[in-house]
Formats: structure tokens, C-alpha cells, sequence
């Protein structure tokens, strides 16, 4: 078949335009600061890679990268299994089935900074139950002075917001299994655990595997509820990257080291995310192929 | 192994049955004699699975009790009941080799390394997989994965029962006649009870000494192959199996005197009839053409090769005849007669002997 003319282009027109001004033109204008230096009056001076240098050699940087490795690599570790260990024990079928969703979904609708809000005051000694409680108990708990308390606050609080996301992918995946495989189960004797290593686990691997990658880019990239929260302390103990690179692009105006920051973020976002992806349809071939 | 006893059994789905359709299992009341071979045969909904299902203790019913040799087990476990079963659903383990799989029932009953060896490289050969047992079971095709799923059922070789819910559904025909060749010579071999689930009356035929026929959640005959043939205890067995199934021809009966469509003749003796509806059924093998009988038209014929089928319209009937390739078919109006000893009378879809009781079969198919 030929092609008579090129009209067809003007279909995906909108889409491009769209992807433009949503997407890349604003990526350009950071990649832009990325190479310039400025001194005020919107004049502008050639700068090169000189601000990668500086960012790939700041301390603040390293540390807050860190930081965020250890925050991912935790809430990741406790979201999964808590989410899978939900799925597992929600009612399959009927009235409860529905009632248990609904229950679950509910933090998943609260807006990040509402969140922060809610375990600002619930952490707090004087007046939230949370912090209240555990100062009655004798435990010595102020998110707002301590190291362990503040870290343990901005987990719990990651922990209670997005636990429902896992185990709403989780149970999505174990509601896809047929019967006939629990009834074969039943009938080869196979334990609990085994059930769930070789006919939960498998089935759910696919759910699982995007729950992971959302979580991981989502909380790499969290700002709003520490921010709230802690706004970063005490000290820098909870100064993520987004929250650092804020306090750099906005606090101090260092648009150019900001902005190279911002790219290399992004760029270790990307690649951590592909690998991940990469590794899990690898497996997903080795299972299926071989 | 054990003889399976149920005891006034019935099963609904619904939680407070009220009337017989509520129920996906009439009331039922049957022993397996151990070490038997049966098939189940009957059309898609009529509780095979359901029944299985309540066997193994994957399902307890609502209603009656099961016993295995006496012993109350209504409300055992699966786990309890020591019994493998093989489902209509090809169930594989994916991340497992097919030797795991095969391994997966014997491992769980902690049998030792070397005997599972041993019964997992039998079964490889009986299912004829012995080359890709070390492949993983998720790549494979559907025959293969419902192979490895009967392979499951056949490595177990101390069960109480073994049951086989459709099992070779969607493997080709050779291989299935190779497969059933393979359990039946496991039931030779070691003697289990075994019930076999299909809707293909050929395969239910060959396999089992014992084919019970079930219809709409109910029972309505257990018999020989030979049983069901000749004597059909339900017009649906007759119309069920065979193939095409059995003439039934809306009669009205009185004493030995029988009228189809207006024309009368005599069935030899008296059947003792309670005044219900009655219909004659006869086999379209034990039909013939010719000058005397009840008149009829032939509208078809449709050679199948070993025989032929001529399809007749009785007084607005309609009358299957097998005939032999080498018999000439008349064409137009034509006569039909029963064979002696052919010929079922039923009353309200059940069958009623003649009075005196049945002759012998054998005797009964020297006659025909
Ligand atoms: N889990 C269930 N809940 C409610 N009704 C069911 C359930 N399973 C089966 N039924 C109903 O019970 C009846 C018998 O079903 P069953 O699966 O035992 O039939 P079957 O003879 O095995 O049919 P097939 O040949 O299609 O497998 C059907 O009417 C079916 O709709
Ligand atoms: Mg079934």
C-alpha cells in the first residue's frame, strides 16, 4: 500500500504539542541553568559542566543522596511484605471483600501535604495521641529534636499512606488466580508457605513488580510530607534530595548548581528504574523461556 | 484404597435450598466398590466436578455423609483423606521444573529422595515426558501442562481413590488414546479405586468396567457398557449414548398391545404400567426397513462411512435407522419394524421391565 500524503501528522500534533510544553521545553530550561552562571539582572554566563563538577563533589549532596537511598530502600522493605501480609488476609469475596477495599483505599486520597499535617499534630507530645502516648509510656519521643524519632516518624507516616498501594496491586494479582490451583494444592499437601512461594508468589509478579517500581520512584522522589512534617530536620536528618535541591534552587537562588542536581536526580531515577524493570522481565523470560 | 460409600448425599451452592433445582446434586446414595474403575459421564452442569469435589473433601456437602470404608469422613480435610485428584483446569506449577512438579505431592508426604526418584521417572515415561523433565513447566504448551497435571495424580501410588476430572480435554486424540491405555494399565497395576469424569462416551465406554451416568445433579443409571446400550434406565441415557442416541416414539400402550401414530401391533408381553406417559424407545440399530410395520418416509441419508444413517419421518416422528454400507435404502414410503428384544418401554422417562423381569443380556443379544 502507498501512502498518498502526510496528513496523518497532524493527528499526533496535539500529543507532541502537548508533550512539549508539559515535558520537554521545561526540562530544557533546567538543562539551560545547568550550564550557565548568573549574578542577578537575568544576565547569564557560560558556564559548561563546571556545576556537575561541583555538585558531583559536594558533601550535601552525597549525604542527602544517602539519605534518601536508606529512606527508599526501608519503606520498600516494610511496604512490600506489610502489603502482600494485607492481601493475604482480606476477605475474597462478598460484602467485606467491598468494605475492606474501601477501607484500605481511604489514605491513598489524602493529599500529600494533609498527610503531613495529620502526623504533625498526631506526633505531637502535647497534643496528639500518638506523641501523647508514647510520652506517657516513659519513651522518650520528639520528632521535632530527634534523630530516631523524626526518621521513625517519616517512615510510619510513608508506611501508613502507601502500604493500601501495594496491597491493592497484591490483591488485584491473588484475586486473577483460579481456583483449581488452590484445590491442587490441597490435594498435592502443600503447606501454607507453600502455597504461597509457588502459586501466590509467582502469579503476583507482575503486580509486584510495578507496585515496587511506583513506590520506589514515588518515594525517591518525596518532599511534601517530611517537608510538613520535619521540614528536613533536625539538622539535615531528613533532608531528602527534593527537599535539598528546594533548599538550594529556592532558598539560596543557586539556580545553576540546582538545576545540574536536578538532572543528575533525575538521570539515577531513570536508571535505578530501568535496571529494576530490566531485571524483572529478565527473570520473567528465564521462568517462561527456558 | 477404600470403598467410598455416600450416604443420602446432595449438595446445593445455595445456601437455604428450597426446591430440587436449588440443588446441584439430588440426593444420592452409592458405594464405589474399592479397587473398581468407574467413568462419570453426563453433559456439561450436571455435577460431575461437584460430586469429585465432595469425594476429595475439597467441597463438603450440604446435605448426607461420606464415608471410606465405613468411617464417617463428611468433614475431614483434603489433606485427611489421602486421595489424588487430577482437575479439568490444567493446574502447573510455574517456577517448577516438570520433574518438580511431578515431585511436588510425594515431597509434601516427606517420602524419601530416592523413592521419589524413582515413581517421578515412571510417571515421566507413562505420560511421555521423560526428555523434558528438566524444563521448566511454564513455557510448555496447554497438552503438555495438562499431562503434567494427570502426571501429578498418577505418581502417588497409596491413595484411597483416585479421581480424574476430565483430564485429556485438550490433548489430541492419539495421545489420549495413549494416555487412557496408561491409566488403565495403573488401575491393573495397582488396583486403585478410580473415578473417571468425561462427557465423551467413547472414552467413558473403554475406560471403565462401571460407567454411571448423571443427569441435571442426578444419578440415573450405573451400569455396564453393555447395560447402557441395551437397556437404558432413563430416556436420556438411551437418547445420551450411542450414537446417534435412541429412538423415542410417544406410544400408547395397553396390555401387550402397543399404537405408535395411529398403527398397532403387539410387543410380545405385558409391561406393568402405573398410567403415566409413555414412549417406546428403540435403538436406530435395531430398526429395519421393509414392507410390513409402521409406515414411514425416509427424508435422509447420510453414509458415515462404516454404516449408514437414514433419517425417517413416522406420523411426524422423526426415526434414526443404521444400516449396513452394503444395504440398497428405499426411497420414499417405506415400512419400519423393531428388532425382538430391542425395544425399551418407558413410563415418565423411566424405563419399565417387561412383567417376568429381563432375559438375560446375552441371550437377549443373540436374539438381535
Ligand atoms: N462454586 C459454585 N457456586 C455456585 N454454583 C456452582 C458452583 N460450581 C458449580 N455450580 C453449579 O452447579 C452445577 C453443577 O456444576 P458442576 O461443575 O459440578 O458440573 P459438571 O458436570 O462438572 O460440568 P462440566 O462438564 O461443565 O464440568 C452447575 O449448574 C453449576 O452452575
Ligand atoms: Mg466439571
Amino acid at each position: 500500500m502507498k501512502t498518498d500524503n502526510q496528513k496523518a501528522w497532524f493527528l499526533v500534533l496535539p500529543v507532541l504539542i502537548l508533550v512539549a510544553f508539559s515535558a520537554v521545553i521545561p526540562l530544557m530550561t533546567v538543562v539551560n541553568y545547568s550550564v550557565q552562571d548568573t549574578f542577578g539582572n537575568n544576565q547569564f554566563f557560560w558556564a559548561g559542566l563546571a556545576w556537575f563538577e561541583d555538585m558531583l563533589q559536594s558533601e550535601r549532596m552525597w549525604n542527602a543522596l544517602g539519605r534518601q537511598i536508606v529512606f527508599s530502600g526501608i519503606i520498600l522493605a516494610i511496604e512490600v511484605p506489610l502489603g502482600i501480609f494485607v492481601a493475604l488476609n482480606m476477605p475474597k469475596k462478598g460484602f467485606w471483600a467491598s468494605f475492606c477495599l474501601v477501607l484500605i483505599s481511604l489514605p491513598l486520597l489524602i493529599p500529600w501535604n494533609v498527610v503531613g499535617t495529620i502526623w504533625q499534630i498526631f506526633g505531637r507530645v502535647d497534643i496528639g495521641l500518638l506523641g501523647y502516648t508514647l510520652d506517657a509510656l516513659g519513651i522518650d519521643y520528639n520528632y521535632t529534636q530527634g534523630f530516631y524519632a523524626a526518621w521513625a516518624t517519616v517512615i510510619a507516616m510513608d508506611v501508613w499512606h502507601w502500604t493500601s498501594l501495594v496491597a491493592l496491586l497484591a490483591y488485584a494479582g491473588l484475586q486473577s488466580i483460579p481456583d483449581a490451583y488452590y484445590q491442587a494444592a490441597k490435594i498435592d499437601q502443600a503447606s501454607r508457605w507453600a502455597v504461597f512461594r509457588y502459586i501466590e508468589l509467582p502469579k503476583m509478579r507482575g503486580v509486584l513488580t510495578i507496585a515496587i517500581l511506583l513506590r520506589f520512584m514515588d518515594s525517591f522522589k518525596i518532599y511534601t510530607e517530611p517537608f510538613v512534617l520535619t521540614g528536613g530536620g533536625p539538622g539535615n536528618a531528613t533532608t531528602f534530595l527534593s527537599i535539598d535541591l528546594v533548599k538550594m534552587a529556592l532558598g539560596q537562588f543557586d539556580l545553576g548548581p540546582a538545576a545540574a542536581f536536578s538532572l543528575m536526580y533525575f538521570l539515577v531515577i531513570m536508571v535505578i528504574s530501568y535496571v529494576f524493570y530490566i531485571v524483572m522481565t529478565n527473570l520473567d523470560k528465564e521462568e517462561g523461556g527456558k | 484404597m477404600a470403598k467410598i460409600t455416600l450416604d443420602t448425599l446432595a449438595h446445593s451452592y445455595v445456601d437455604d435450598p428450597k426446591s430440587p433445582a436449588d440443588f446441584a446434586l439430588q440426593e444420592l446414595n452409592h458405594d464405589w466398590a474399592d479397587g473398581e474403575a468407574y467413568a462419570l459421564l453426563g453433559p456439561s452442569g450436571c455435577g460431575k466436578s461437584t460430586l469429585l469435589n465432595i469425594i476429595s473433601g475439597l467441597l463438603v456437602p450440604s446435605h448426607g455423609r461420606v464415608l471410606f470404608d465405613g468411617e464417617d469422613v463428611t468433614h475431614l480435610p483434603t489433606a485427611d483423606r489421602n486421595i489424588a485428584q487430577v482437575f479439568q483446569f490444567p493446574v502447573v506449577y510455574d517456577t517448577m521444573t516438570v520433574r518438580q512438579n511431578l515431585a511436588f505431592p510425594l515431597r509434601n508426604r516427606g517420602l524419601p529422595a530416592s523413592e521419589i526418584d524413582a515413581r517421578v521417572d515412571r510417571v515421566g515415561r507413562m505420560i511421555d515426558m521423560e526428555d523434558v523433565l528438566d524444563r521448566r513447566a511454564s513455557g510448555l504448551t496447554a497438552d503438555a501442562k495438562q499431562k503434567i497435571s494427570l502426571g501429578r495424580g498418577m505418581v502417588r501410588d497409596d491413595v484411597n481413590a483416585l479421581l480424574f476430572d476430565e483430564p485429556l480435554t485438550v490433548i489430541d486424540p492419539h495421545m489420549k488414546w495413549e494416555l487412557r491405555t496408561q491409566l488403565k494399565k495403573l488401575h491393573h497395576d495397582f488396583g486403585h479405586t478410580m473415578i473417571y469424569v468425561t462427557h465423551d462416551q467413547t472414552e467413558a465406554l473403554t475406560f471403565a468396567d462401571k460407567v454411571v451416568v448423571m443427569h441435571d445433579g442426578r444419578v440415573v443409571q450405573i451400569g455396564t457398557p453393555d447395560e447402557l446400550f441395551e437397556r437404558p434406565a432413563h430416556t436420556f441415557v438411551g437418547y445420551f449414548i450411542g450414537s446417534p442416541g435412541m429412538n423415542l416414539f410417544d406410544a400408547e400402550i395397553d396390555g401387550r398391545k402397543a399404537r405408535i401414530a395411529g398403527t398397532q401391533f403387539d410387543l410380545g408381553t405385558c409391561y406393568g404400567l402405573k398410567g403415566g406417559k409413555t414412549r417406546i424407545g428403540v435403538r436406530p440399530e435395531y430398526i429395519r426397513l421393509g414392507d410390513h410395520g409402521l409406515p414411514a418416509r425416509v427424508t435422509r441419508v447420510e453414509d458415515v462411512g462404516r454404516h449408514k444413517i437414514v433419517r425417517l419421518d413416522l406420523g411426524g416422528q422423526q426415526v434414526a435407522a443404521i444400516m449396513a454400507e452394503g444395504q440398497s435404502v428405499p426411497s420414499g414410503g417405506t415400512h419400519v419394524q423393531f428388532v425382538e428384544g430391542g425395544v425399551n418401554i418407558y413410563e415418565d422417562e423411566w424405563r419399565v421391565p417387561p412383567e417376568g423381569g429381563d432375559a438375560p443380556l446375552a441371550a437377549k443379544k443373540e436374539a438381535a
